[in-house]
Protein backbone atom coordinates (compact mmCIF):
# COMPACT_ATOMS: atom_id res chain seq x y z
CA UNK A 1 0.00 0.00 0.00
CA UNK A 2 2.86 2.13 0.60
CA UNK A 3 4.76 1.30 -1.98
CA UNK A 4 1.55 2.24 -4.25
CA UNK A 5 1.21 5.53 -2.74
CA UNK A 6 5.05 6.35 -3.46
CA UNK A 7 4.93 5.01 -6.93
CA UNK A 8 1.79 7.16 -7.77
CA UNK A 9 3.23 9.79 -6.21
CA UNK A 10 6.59 9.69 -8.24
CA UNK A 11 4.76 9.19 -11.12
CA UNK A 12 2.67 11.99 -10.22
CA UNK A 13 5.86 14.08 -9.97
CA UNK A 14 7.25 13.03 -12.98
CA UNK A 15 4.66 14.32 -15.36
CA UNK A 16 4.29 17.28 -13.13
CA UNK A 17 8.09 18.14 -14.38
CA UNK A 18 7.17 17.28 -18.03
CA UNK A 19 4.26 19.43 -17.80
CA UNK A 20 6.83 22.59 -16.47
CA UNK A 21 9.07 21.78 -19.03
CA UNK A 22 6.34 21.57 -21.75
CA UNK A 23 5.50 25.01 -21.03
CA UNK A 24 8.55 25.88 -20.63
CA UNK A 25 9.78 25.38 -23.87
CA UNK A 26 6.40 26.83 -25.19
CA UNK A 27 7.19 30.21 -23.56
CA UNK A 28 10.72 29.69 -25.19
CA UNK A 29 9.12 29.45 -29.06
CA UNK A 30 6.78 32.71 -28.40
CA UNK A 31 9.72 34.51 -26.57
CA UNK A 32 11.42 33.57 -30.05
CA UNK A 33 8.63 34.36 -32.78
CA UNK A 34 7.09 37.64 -30.47
CA UNK A 35 10.99 39.46 -30.85
CA UNK A 36 9.90 42.96 -30.35
CA UNK A 37 12.64 44.72 -32.89
CA UNK A 38 11.83 48.07 -32.47
CA UNK A 39 9.10 50.56 -33.11
CA UNK A 40 8.64 50.77 -37.27
CA UNK A 41 8.83 54.40 -37.58
CA UNK A 42 10.76 55.55 -34.54
CA UNK A 43 13.30 58.64 -34.62
CA UNK A 44 16.84 58.54 -34.44
CA UNK A 45 19.96 60.08 -35.20
CA UNK A 46 23.18 59.50 -37.43
CA UNK A 47 26.53 60.77 -35.97
CA UNK A 48 29.50 61.55 -38.14
CA UNK A 49 32.34 60.87 -35.92
CA UNK A 50 34.37 62.25 -38.84
CA UNK A 51 32.74 65.66 -38.74
CA UNK A 52 33.27 66.59 -35.18
CA UNK A 53 35.87 68.97 -34.22
CA UNK A 54 35.69 69.03 -30.65
CA UNK A 55 33.88 72.43 -29.72
CA UNK A 56 31.57 70.58 -27.03
CA UNK A 57 28.55 72.97 -28.12
CA UNK A 58 26.73 69.90 -27.86
CA UNK A 59 27.14 70.07 -24.18
CA UNK A 60 26.52 73.23 -23.54
CA UNK A 61 23.02 72.96 -25.17
CA UNK A 62 22.26 69.71 -23.21
CA UNK A 63 23.29 71.57 -20.40
CA UNK A 64 20.66 74.54 -21.27
CA UNK A 65 18.01 72.48 -22.25
CA UNK A 66 17.85 70.08 -19.53
CA UNK A 67 18.49 72.37 -17.11
CA UNK A 68 21.35 71.01 -15.15
CA UNK A 69 23.47 72.28 -12.95
CA UNK A 70 26.40 74.69 -13.82
CA UNK A 71 29.45 72.70 -15.15
CA UNK A 72 33.11 72.48 -13.11
CA UNK A 73 34.71 73.83 -16.13
CA UNK A 74 33.41 76.29 -19.09
CA UNK A 75 32.13 74.41 -22.07
CA UNK A 76 35.06 76.54 -24.01
CA UNK A 77 37.51 74.26 -22.02
CA UNK A 78 39.18 71.90 -23.63
CA UNK A 79 41.01 70.42 -20.97
CA UNK A 80 38.20 68.39 -20.08
CA UNK A 81 39.56 66.07 -22.57
CA UNK A 82 42.59 65.32 -20.75
CA UNK A 83 40.53 64.74 -17.75
CA UNK A 84 40.87 60.84 -16.44
CA UNK A 85 39.05 58.50 -14.09
CA UNK A 86 39.32 55.20 -12.53
CA UNK A 87 41.27 52.91 -15.14
CA UNK A 88 42.28 56.09 -16.89
CA UNK A 89 38.92 56.21 -18.62
CA UNK A 90 38.02 59.65 -20.50
CA UNK A 91 35.16 61.41 -19.15
CA UNK A 92 31.55 59.43 -18.73
CA UNK A 93 27.89 60.73 -18.25
CA UNK A 94 26.76 61.78 -15.06
CA UNK A 95 24.11 63.51 -13.37
CA UNK A 96 25.76 66.84 -14.72
CA UNK A 97 26.34 66.17 -18.10
CA UNK A 98 23.91 64.09 -19.79
CA UNK A 99 26.47 64.34 -23.04
CA UNK A 100 30.17 64.52 -23.05
CA UNK A 101 32.72 64.28 -25.74
CA UNK A 102 35.88 62.14 -25.63
CA UNK A 103 38.88 62.84 -27.31
CA UNK A 104 41.26 60.18 -29.04
CA UNK A 105 44.43 60.17 -30.16
CA UNK A 106 44.71 57.40 -32.93
CA UNK A 107 48.48 56.51 -34.19
CA UNK A 108 48.63 57.23 -37.91
CA UNK A 109 45.27 59.87 -37.66
CA UNK A 110 46.43 63.60 -38.58
CA UNK A 111 44.16 64.76 -35.99
CA UNK A 112 42.54 63.29 -33.09
CA UNK A 113 38.93 61.84 -33.18
CA UNK A 114 36.28 63.60 -31.30
CA UNK A 115 33.48 61.11 -29.85
CA UNK A 116 29.96 62.21 -28.17
CA UNK A 117 28.65 60.04 -25.44
CA UNK A 118 24.98 59.87 -24.18
CA UNK A 119 22.14 57.26 -24.21
CA UNK A 120 22.19 55.75 -27.49
CA UNK A 121 18.21 54.92 -27.06
CA UNK A 122 18.06 51.09 -27.25
CA UNK A 123 15.03 49.33 -29.51
CA UNK A 124 15.07 46.65 -26.34
CA UNK A 125 16.60 48.63 -23.62
CA UNK A 126 18.59 46.51 -20.69
CA UNK A 127 18.14 49.05 -18.54
CA UNK A 128 14.04 49.13 -19.23
CA UNK A 129 14.45 45.42 -18.80
CA UNK A 130 15.85 45.39 -15.28
CA UNK A 131 14.06 47.83 -13.65
CA UNK A 132 11.72 45.95 -11.26
CA UNK A 133 9.69 49.12 -10.70
CA UNK A 134 9.01 49.89 -14.45
CA UNK A 135 10.68 53.19 -14.20
CA UNK A 136 11.72 53.47 -18.06
CA UNK A 137 10.07 53.15 -21.08
CA UNK A 138 10.14 53.37 -24.61
CA UNK A 139 7.92 55.96 -26.72
CA UNK A 140 7.54 55.18 -29.77
CA UNK A 141 9.40 57.96 -30.96
CA UNK A 142 12.15 56.24 -29.89
CA UNK A 143 13.37 57.94 -26.43
CA UNK A 144 14.11 55.94 -23.50
CA UNK A 145 12.53 57.48 -20.65
CA UNK A 146 12.42 57.19 -16.86
CA UNK A 147 9.88 58.07 -14.22
CA UNK A 148 12.08 59.32 -11.46
CA UNK A 149 9.35 59.46 -9.32
CA UNK A 150 8.81 55.64 -8.62
CA UNK A 151 13.01 55.17 -9.30
CA UNK A 152 14.05 53.59 -6.06
CA UNK A 153 17.33 54.13 -6.35
CA UNK A 154 18.64 50.57 -6.53
CA UNK A 155 20.95 51.39 -10.08
CA UNK A 156 20.02 47.81 -11.87
CA UNK A 157 19.83 49.94 -14.83
CA UNK A 158 23.27 51.28 -14.69
CA UNK A 159 24.70 47.76 -14.32
CA UNK A 160 22.69 46.76 -17.09
CA UNK A 161 23.46 49.32 -19.67
CA UNK A 162 25.89 47.97 -21.95
CA UNK A 163 26.94 51.37 -22.90
CA UNK A 164 27.32 52.37 -18.88
CA UNK A 165 25.46 55.67 -19.42
CA UNK A 166 22.62 56.05 -16.23
CA UNK A 167 24.18 58.30 -14.05
CA UNK A 168 23.03 58.77 -9.88
CA UNK A 169 22.65 61.32 -8.36
CA UNK A 170 25.15 60.44 -5.42
CA UNK A 171 24.92 64.24 -4.37
CA UNK A 172 21.26 64.00 -3.78
CA UNK A 173 21.26 62.93 0.44
CA UNK A 174 17.55 62.89 0.19
CA UNK A 175 16.15 61.58 -3.10
CA UNK A 176 19.01 60.26 -5.44
CA UNK A 177 17.78 59.29 -8.61
CA UNK A 178 19.16 57.83 -11.65
CA UNK A 179 19.80 60.51 -13.78
CA UNK A 180 20.28 60.27 -18.25
CA UNK A 181 19.87 61.56 -21.60
CA UNK A 182 16.16 61.62 -22.77
CA UNK A 183 16.38 62.45 -26.25
CA UNK A 184 14.88 65.78 -25.25
CA UNK A 185 11.58 63.77 -25.37
CA UNK A 186 9.76 66.20 -22.96
CA UNK A 187 10.36 69.79 -25.21
CA UNK A 188 11.21 68.62 -28.46
CA UNK A 189 11.03 64.69 -29.88
CA UNK A 190 7.49 64.48 -29.00
CA UNK A 191 6.86 67.45 -30.91
CA UNK A 192 8.89 66.16 -33.63
CA UNK A 193 12.05 68.52 -33.26
CA UNK A 194 15.51 67.01 -32.78
CA UNK A 195 17.13 66.51 -29.53
CA UNK A 196 19.10 70.02 -28.41
CA UNK A 197 22.16 68.77 -29.24
CA UNK A 198 22.02 67.87 -32.65
CA UNK A 199 20.38 71.38 -34.00
CA UNK A 200 23.32 72.93 -31.68
CA UNK A 201 26.11 71.74 -33.62
CA UNK A 202 27.66 73.91 -35.91
CA UNK A 203 29.53 70.73 -37.98
CA UNK A 204 26.23 69.07 -38.26
CA UNK A 205 27.70 66.15 -37.45
CA UNK A 206 24.52 64.50 -36.45
CA UNK A 207 21.36 63.92 -38.73
CA UNK A 208 18.16 63.46 -37.09
CA UNK A 209 15.38 61.46 -39.20
CA UNK A 210 13.50 57.75 -38.76
CA UNK A 211 15.89 55.68 -37.81
CA UNK A 212 15.42 53.19 -41.04
CA UNK A 213 16.08 56.30 -43.00
CA UNK A 214 19.03 57.38 -40.85
CA UNK A 215 20.18 53.61 -42.40
CA UNK A 216 19.94 53.69 -45.78
CA UNK A 217 21.37 57.41 -45.83
CA UNK A 218 24.43 56.11 -43.83
CA UNK A 219 24.98 52.90 -45.87
CA UNK A 220 25.07 55.45 -49.13
CA UNK A 221 27.41 57.67 -47.41
CA UNK A 222 29.45 55.02 -46.92
CA UNK A 223 29.13 53.16 -50.51
CA UNK A 224 29.78 56.75 -51.95
CA UNK A 225 33.01 57.05 -49.92
CA UNK A 226 34.51 54.19 -49.38
CA UNK A 227 37.87 55.64 -48.84
CA UNK A 228 36.55 57.72 -46.02
CA UNK A 229 34.22 55.70 -43.00
CA UNK A 230 34.46 51.82 -41.82
CA UNK A 231 32.06 49.70 -43.47
CA UNK A 232 29.96 49.39 -40.22
CA UNK A 233 26.96 51.63 -38.87
CA UNK A 234 27.70 51.08 -34.85
CA UNK A 235 24.27 50.90 -33.56
CA UNK A 236 22.70 49.40 -36.33
CA UNK A 237 22.95 45.68 -34.90
CA UNK A 238 24.40 45.95 -31.56
CA UNK A 239 22.57 44.93 -29.07
CA UNK A 240 19.62 44.41 -30.97
CA UNK A 241 20.29 47.80 -32.94
CA UNK A 242 19.98 51.45 -31.09
CA UNK A 243 18.62 54.51 -31.79
CA UNK A 244 21.78 56.41 -32.09
CA UNK A 245 23.82 55.45 -34.53
CA UNK A 246 27.39 56.26 -35.65
CA UNK A 247 30.38 56.44 -38.90
CA UNK A 248 33.27 56.13 -38.17
CA UNK A 249 36.67 56.64 -40.69
CA UNK A 250 38.63 54.76 -37.41
CA UNK A 251 37.87 51.04 -36.19
CA UNK A 252 35.44 51.08 -33.79
CA UNK A 253 36.87 49.45 -30.61
CA UNK A 254 40.29 51.50 -31.58
CA UNK A 255 37.67 54.63 -30.32
CA UNK A 256 36.18 53.13 -27.23
CA UNK A 257 33.29 51.20 -28.56
CA UNK A 258 32.52 47.76 -27.28
CA UNK A 259 32.42 45.65 -30.55
CA UNK A 260 31.58 42.55 -28.65
CA UNK A 261 28.13 43.16 -27.30
CA UNK A 262 26.46 41.16 -29.80
CA UNK A 263 23.82 42.16 -31.95
CA UNK A 264 20.51 40.04 -29.83
CA UNK A 265 18.78 42.83 -27.01
CA UNK A 266 20.61 42.01 -23.72
CA UNK A 267 17.12 40.80 -22.25
CA UNK A 268 16.87 37.24 -24.73
CA UNK A 269 19.86 36.65 -22.79
CA UNK A 270 17.55 36.17 -19.76
CA UNK A 271 14.45 35.59 -21.31
CA UNK A 272 14.05 31.96 -21.18
CA UNK A 273 15.18 32.06 -17.44
CA UNK A 274 13.18 34.89 -16.63
CA UNK A 275 9.81 32.90 -18.25
CA UNK A 276 10.09 30.11 -15.91
CA UNK A 277 10.48 32.19 -12.54
CA UNK A 278 6.79 32.92 -12.23
CA UNK A 279 6.58 28.92 -12.85
CA UNK A 280 9.33 28.34 -9.86
CA UNK A 281 7.49 30.63 -7.66
CA UNK A 282 4.12 29.37 -8.16
CA UNK A 283 4.15 25.28 -9.04
CA UNK A 284 7.83 24.23 -6.84
CA UNK A 285 6.45 25.48 -3.42
CA UNK A 286 3.33 23.21 -3.59
CA UNK A 287 5.25 20.60 -5.25
CA UNK A 288 7.69 19.94 -2.64
CA UNK A 289 5.56 20.73 0.03
CA UNK A 290 3.80 17.68 -1.52
CA UNK A 291 7.38 15.97 -1.24
CA UNK A 292 8.08 17.00 2.30
CA UNK A 293 4.87 16.07 3.19
CA UNK A 294 4.77 12.47 1.82
CA UNK A 295 7.99 11.51 3.29
CA UNK A 296 7.09 12.95 6.44
CA UNK A 297 4.04 10.72 6.43
CA UNK A 298 6.01 7.78 5.27
CA UNK A 299 8.00 8.66 8.54
CA UNK A 300 5.47 9.11 10.43
CA UNK A 301 3.73 5.88 9.66
CA UNK A 302 7.01 4.18 10.70
CA UNK A 303 7.28 6.01 13.62
CA UNK A 304 3.46 5.07 14.18
CA UNK A 305 4.42 1.09 13.69
CA UNK A 306 7.26 1.06 15.45
CA UNK A 307 5.35 2.78 18.76
CA UNK A 308 2.85 0.53 18.35
CA UNK B 1 50.49 96.66 -63.14
CA UNK B 2 50.96 98.58 -60.21
CA UNK B 3 48.59 101.32 -60.74
CA UNK B 4 45.96 98.50 -61.83
CA UNK B 5 47.14 96.69 -58.60
CA UNK B 6 46.05 99.74 -56.67
CA UNK B 7 42.37 100.54 -58.17
CA UNK B 8 41.58 97.17 -57.48
CA UNK B 9 42.97 97.84 -53.71
CA UNK B 10 41.04 100.83 -53.66
CA UNK B 11 37.97 99.11 -54.64
CA UNK B 12 38.29 96.73 -52.06
CA UNK B 13 38.63 99.42 -50.03
CA UNK B 14 35.39 100.71 -50.84
CA UNK B 15 34.02 97.48 -51.04
CA UNK B 16 34.65 96.50 -47.53
CA UNK B 17 33.35 99.76 -46.53
CA UNK B 18 30.19 99.29 -48.02
CA UNK B 19 29.16 95.93 -47.30
CA UNK B 20 28.16 96.31 -44.41
CA UNK B 21 25.51 98.62 -45.79
CA UNK B 22 24.49 96.53 -49.10
CA UNK B 23 25.28 93.33 -47.48
CA UNK B 24 27.72 92.62 -50.14
CA UNK B 25 29.72 94.11 -52.89
CA UNK B 26 30.55 92.77 -55.99
CA UNK B 27 34.17 92.73 -57.91
CA UNK B 28 33.96 90.81 -61.47
CA UNK B 29 32.44 87.10 -60.85
CA UNK B 30 32.12 87.29 -57.15
CA UNK B 31 31.50 89.53 -53.98
CA UNK B 32 34.60 91.35 -52.46
CA UNK B 33 33.01 90.35 -48.86
CA UNK B 34 30.00 88.88 -47.77
CA UNK B 35 28.61 89.77 -44.58
CA UNK B 36 27.27 86.17 -42.78
CA UNK B 37 25.26 87.02 -40.35
CA UNK B 38 21.77 85.64 -40.70
CA UNK B 39 22.77 82.96 -38.26
CA UNK B 40 23.93 84.96 -35.83
CA UNK B 41 22.90 84.31 -32.32
CA UNK B 42 26.12 83.17 -30.25
CA UNK B 43 28.58 84.68 -32.04
CA UNK B 44 28.80 87.81 -33.92
CA UNK B 45 28.30 88.31 -38.05
CA UNK B 46 31.49 86.58 -39.95
CA UNK B 47 32.75 89.22 -42.76
CA UNK B 48 33.71 86.71 -45.51
CA UNK B 49 36.66 88.18 -47.45
CA UNK B 50 34.96 86.62 -51.00
CA UNK B 51 37.75 88.13 -53.03
CA UNK B 52 40.71 86.81 -50.65
CA UNK B 53 39.38 83.13 -51.09
CA UNK B 54 38.54 83.40 -54.68
CA UNK B 55 42.79 83.79 -54.85
CA UNK B 56 43.07 80.82 -52.83
CA UNK B 57 40.57 78.14 -54.16
CA UNK B 58 41.41 75.94 -57.01
CA UNK B 59 38.13 76.45 -58.40
CA UNK B 60 35.00 78.41 -57.35
CA UNK B 61 34.05 74.78 -57.38
CA UNK B 62 35.22 74.16 -53.96
CA UNK B 63 32.55 75.79 -52.57
CA UNK B 64 29.85 76.47 -55.13
CA UNK B 65 29.71 73.14 -56.22
CA UNK B 66 28.06 72.72 -59.57
CA UNK B 67 26.60 76.37 -59.14
CA UNK B 68 28.52 78.47 -60.72
CA UNK B 69 28.40 76.55 -64.19
CA UNK B 70 32.18 74.64 -63.56
CA UNK B 71 32.28 71.45 -63.17
CA UNK B 72 32.00 70.21 -59.71
CA UNK B 73 34.90 68.65 -57.79
CA UNK B 74 33.17 65.80 -55.85
CA UNK B 75 33.15 62.74 -58.70
CA UNK B 76 29.87 61.98 -56.65
CA UNK B 77 28.15 65.28 -57.24
CA UNK B 78 29.28 64.96 -61.09
CA UNK B 79 27.37 61.86 -61.43
CA UNK B 80 24.24 64.08 -62.07
CA UNK B 81 26.17 67.90 -62.29
CA UNK B 82 28.95 66.93 -64.90
CA UNK B 83 28.45 69.94 -66.95
CA UNK B 84 27.84 72.41 -63.74
CA UNK B 85 24.81 73.16 -64.54
CA UNK B 86 24.31 77.16 -63.20
CA UNK B 87 21.65 78.09 -60.74
CA UNK B 88 20.01 81.68 -59.99
CA UNK B 89 21.45 82.00 -57.59
CA UNK B 90 24.71 80.82 -56.01
CA UNK B 91 24.68 81.76 -52.72
CA UNK B 92 25.27 79.38 -49.94
CA UNK B 93 21.37 79.98 -48.40
CA UNK B 94 19.58 79.19 -51.89
CA UNK B 95 20.02 75.78 -51.20
CA UNK B 96 21.70 75.04 -48.02
CA UNK B 97 18.24 75.87 -45.47
CA UNK B 98 18.92 78.27 -43.01
CA UNK B 99 16.29 76.63 -40.48
CA UNK B 100 17.54 73.16 -40.87
CA UNK B 101 15.64 71.26 -38.10
CA UNK B 102 12.43 73.18 -39.27
CA UNK B 103 9.09 70.73 -39.55
CA UNK B 104 8.71 72.00 -42.97
CA UNK B 105 12.51 71.27 -44.18
CA UNK B 106 12.12 68.05 -42.01
CA UNK B 107 9.25 66.82 -43.99
CA UNK B 108 10.61 68.03 -46.79
CA UNK B 109 13.81 65.74 -46.68
CA UNK B 110 11.60 62.67 -45.83
CA UNK B 111 9.70 63.33 -48.69
CA UNK B 112 13.02 63.85 -51.17
CA UNK B 113 13.14 61.00 -53.51
CA UNK B 114 16.50 61.93 -54.21
CA UNK B 115 18.31 59.90 -51.00
CA UNK B 116 21.56 61.79 -51.68
CA UNK B 117 20.42 65.30 -50.72
CA UNK B 118 18.72 64.00 -47.86
CA UNK B 119 21.64 64.22 -45.95
CA UNK B 120 22.69 67.66 -47.17
CA UNK B 121 23.71 69.75 -44.77
CA UNK B 122 21.66 73.20 -43.40
CA UNK B 123 23.59 76.47 -43.43
CA UNK B 124 25.42 76.39 -40.30
CA UNK B 125 26.52 72.72 -41.47
CA UNK B 126 27.39 73.71 -44.68
CA UNK B 127 29.51 77.28 -43.42
CA UNK B 128 31.34 74.97 -40.89
CA UNK B 129 32.33 72.23 -42.95
CA UNK B 130 33.44 73.90 -45.88
CA UNK B 131 35.44 76.80 -43.57
CA UNK B 132 36.65 74.79 -41.06
CA UNK B 133 37.85 71.71 -43.43
CA UNK B 134 39.68 73.75 -45.96
CA UNK B 135 41.47 76.19 -43.06
CA UNK B 136 42.08 72.24 -41.23
CA UNK B 137 44.06 71.25 -44.61
CA UNK B 138 45.45 74.73 -46.14
CA UNK B 139 46.65 75.72 -42.53
CA UNK B 140 43.85 78.81 -42.31
CA UNK B 141 42.27 80.11 -38.60
CA UNK B 142 40.30 76.81 -36.51
CA UNK B 143 39.54 78.32 -33.78
CA UNK B 144 35.60 79.66 -33.12
CA UNK B 145 36.64 83.51 -32.17
CA UNK B 146 39.14 83.39 -35.13
CA UNK B 147 36.19 83.99 -37.56
CA UNK B 148 33.39 85.22 -35.40
CA UNK B 149 33.66 86.63 -31.54
CA UNK B 150 31.32 85.26 -29.32
CA UNK B 151 28.82 87.73 -27.98
CA UNK B 152 27.09 87.98 -24.19
CA UNK B 153 25.06 85.57 -24.94
CA UNK B 154 27.12 82.94 -26.28
CA UNK B 155 29.42 83.72 -23.15
CA UNK B 156 26.59 82.91 -20.72
CA UNK B 157 25.52 79.78 -23.25
CA UNK B 158 29.01 78.03 -22.50
CA UNK B 159 29.34 79.36 -19.15
CA UNK B 160 32.70 81.33 -20.29
CA UNK B 161 34.13 84.80 -19.59
CA UNK B 162 32.10 86.48 -16.93
CA UNK B 163 29.70 83.70 -16.66
CA UNK B 164 32.62 81.18 -15.84
CA UNK B 165 32.20 78.86 -13.16
CA UNK B 166 34.12 79.71 -9.83
CA UNK B 167 36.90 77.21 -9.93
CA UNK B 168 36.54 74.22 -7.28
CA UNK B 169 39.15 73.77 -4.42
CA UNK B 170 38.99 70.09 -5.23
CA UNK B 171 38.47 69.98 -8.89
CA UNK B 172 36.12 67.03 -9.05
CA UNK B 173 32.89 66.21 -7.46
CA UNK B 174 32.14 70.03 -7.07
CA UNK B 175 28.87 71.87 -7.42
CA UNK B 176 26.72 70.48 -3.95
CA UNK B 177 23.68 70.51 -6.03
Amino acid sequence: MKMLNRRSFLKGGLAGGAAIAAVGTSKQALAGTQSFGGYPDSMGVLVDLTKCVGCRTCEAACNKEQGLPEPDKPFDDPSVFDERREGGLPRRTSEKAYTVVQKYDVPGREHPLFRKVQCNHCNEPACLTSCFVNAYRKTPEGAVMYDPTVCVGCRTCMVACPFYIPAYSYSSATNPVVKKCIMCYETRLKFGRPPACVEACPQEVMTFGKRKDLLKLAHQRISEKPEAYVDHVYGETEVGGTAWLYMSDVPFDQIGYDTHLGTQPIINYVKEFLAIVPMVLTIWPALFTGFHLLSNRKDAAKNEQNNS
Amino acid sequence: MGGRKKTLLGMAALMLLTAPLAGKSWAGDGPGTVELGSLANHYSAVTFDHAMHTGVAASCAECHHHTTGVAPTDPNCARCHEAGATAGSVACKSCHSDNRFSAADLAKIEGSPQLFHKGKPGLKGAYHRKCLGCHTTMGGPTGCQDCHTRNDKGDAFFNSGKYAPAPTASGGHGGGH
